[in-house]
């Protein structure tokens, strides 16, 4: 017992010390103290979700963001392969699984574009439906079916992102790939301050707009894999019709979407 | 009418809760929920959450309405994009307990979990909106009656509103869609929306 008086002493070593004052702050941690706000009281609620006239972003400060996200993302990469996807965790119920291959450049860059393309669906469906406050303006409505989806990724998607609509949609000819679905973009905007290293040319950094049409995608809960590819041909000298395309827009981008089996399915089935 | 709220992802856990009464016609804006109810209301709005899979599909509108009845709870749903799902249960006061009128905390509407099921519900819902209606105050509100046409409009705008503030709160880059919404400002603007429009 006596060996425990020592140890105490410590504890107290102040003994007028302003214990008294410090037990009252320390009570009441309410929401009030513990939130943090901006210095103007004006949290991200109170802003305007409409207001997209001042916010449009200076091409030359995203191009410069956008080298950088590209060459941050090459610094850790190992190499380049096509058609890998990282597992992303499925925002549906029905899990897709895509096999993690190889942890690439255009991974990240798709990965990096796929929480923007969630957030981006809801934001976009938010402006474009009418006033609720009027009861007799129908009811605001979420893409269900896969040519809506592609309508609205093609139109307002496009048009908030890059200024203008893309440049065609286009369905898989052949029945095998009846659930492969083209959007097409003559000049990508991301594409135009990025040149690419001879030895890396079969990369296109317009991956990360896969990625955000694939977070689209998704977020309908038409899960769907988005890859980019180039059209201009030099490389894969395919069709001599290709070749003359790619004279015309030497950095046309495809991008292919390719909805899962179930999506297919359903949208046969009248989406019952 | 008492209201439960609550915010489901897409793996359905919830992401926010709120209890909340009304504040049209004399209410205060407190949820009275009996202690039974209030343990079982997790349990309805997740049992209903099957039938808006089944209906996701084949309405393409964000508000889904009243989909589901359980008892004399009711639940609305408003679907996001994204699949993210607003669960709105309301259960009404019973007619001669108007909320103002109900002083002391002991008293509670009934709650008689197991007598109805939902698939009687049509015969069920017209005998008690019958009964509302006859009791409803004239003061132009919300009717106490969980399937009158205002009732449906009022849920319908709170819901846009709650589905402004909740794409406010997941444009945040640190906020994930699937994560738990703990920020005390979205609760306070949940709670004014609750306020102007139930």
């Amino acid at each position: 017992m006596t060996s425990h008086a020592p140890l105490q002493k410590p504890i107290t070593p102040f003994p007028g010390a302003p214990t008294p004052t410090f037990a009252p702050t320390s009570q009441k941690p309410t929401a009030q103290t513990s939130l943090r706000t901006p210095s103007n009281r004006k949290t991200i609620y109170d802003r305007n979700l409409n207001r997209t006239r001042t916010a449009e972003l200076s091409r030359a400060s995203f191009a410069y963001l956008f080298a950088e996200i590209v060459s941050y993302a090459q610094k850790r990469v190992t190499g380049i392969q096509d058609l890998e996807k990282r597992y992303i965790i499925p925002p549906s119920p029905i899990v897709y699984l895509l096999p993690t291959l190889n942890d690439t450049l255009r991974t990240r860059l798709s990965n990096l574009g796929h929480p923007l393309g969630l957030r981006l669906l809801p934001l976009l469906l938010h402006r474009t439906s009418p006033s609720p406050l009027s009861s007799s303006s129908p009811l605001p409505t979420r893409p269900t079916r896969i040519i809506p989806l592609l309508n609205f990724i093609a139109r307002p998607l496009w048009t908030h992102l890059f200024g203008r609509p893309a440049d065609a949609i286009e369905h898989s000819a052949s029945a095998a790939s009846d659930n492969e679905y083209m959007i097409t973009d003559n000049e990508p905007l991301v594409n135009q301050y990025i040149s690419v290293p001879r030895e890396m040319s079969q990369l296109n950094c317009a991956a990360f707009v896969a990625g955000v049409v694939e977070g689209v995608c998704c977020g309908c809960g038409m899960g769907a894999g988005v890859s980019a590819h180039w059209v201009g041909g030099e490389e894969d000298g395919g069709g001599g019709g290709k070749g003359r395309e790619g004279e015309m827009w030497p950095g046309k981008t495809v991008f292919l979407i390719r909805f899962e089996e179930g999506v297919v399915e359903r949208e046969k089935g009248g989406g019952g | 009418m008492s209201y439960y709220f609550t915010i489901i992802n897409t793996r359905d856990a919830p992401l926010f809760e709120l209890e909340f009464g009304t504040s049209k016609a004399g209410g205060d804006g407190a949820a009275r929920f009996s202690p039974e109810a209030r343990a079982m209301n997790p349990f309805i709005v997740h049992s209903s959450l099957d039938i808006v899979d089944e209906l996701r599909w084949g309405k393409d509108a964000m508000y889904l309405k009243r989909i589901d009845q359980f008892s004399s709870s009711h639940i609305s749903t408003f679907l996001t994009p994204t699949s993210i799902r607003f669960m709105l249960l309301h259960l009404p006061h019973p007619p001669n307990l108007a909320p103002a009128f109900i002083p002391s905390p002991g008293s509670y509407p009934p709650f008689t979990p197991y007598t109805s099921n939902p698939l009687s519900s049509s015969t069920s819902s017209a005998s008690s909106s019958s009964t509302f209606k006859s009791s409803t105050s004239g003061a132009g509100s919300i009717a106490n009656n969980p399937a009158s046409p205002q009732t449906e409009e009022a849920i319908r705008l709170f819901f846009w509103d709650v589905f402004e503030v909740w794409i406010k709160a997941t444009m945040n880059p640190f906020q994930s869609m699937e994560k738990v919404l703990g920020s005390p400002v979205f609760k306070q603007r949940v709670l004014g929306a609750g306020r102007k429009y139930l």
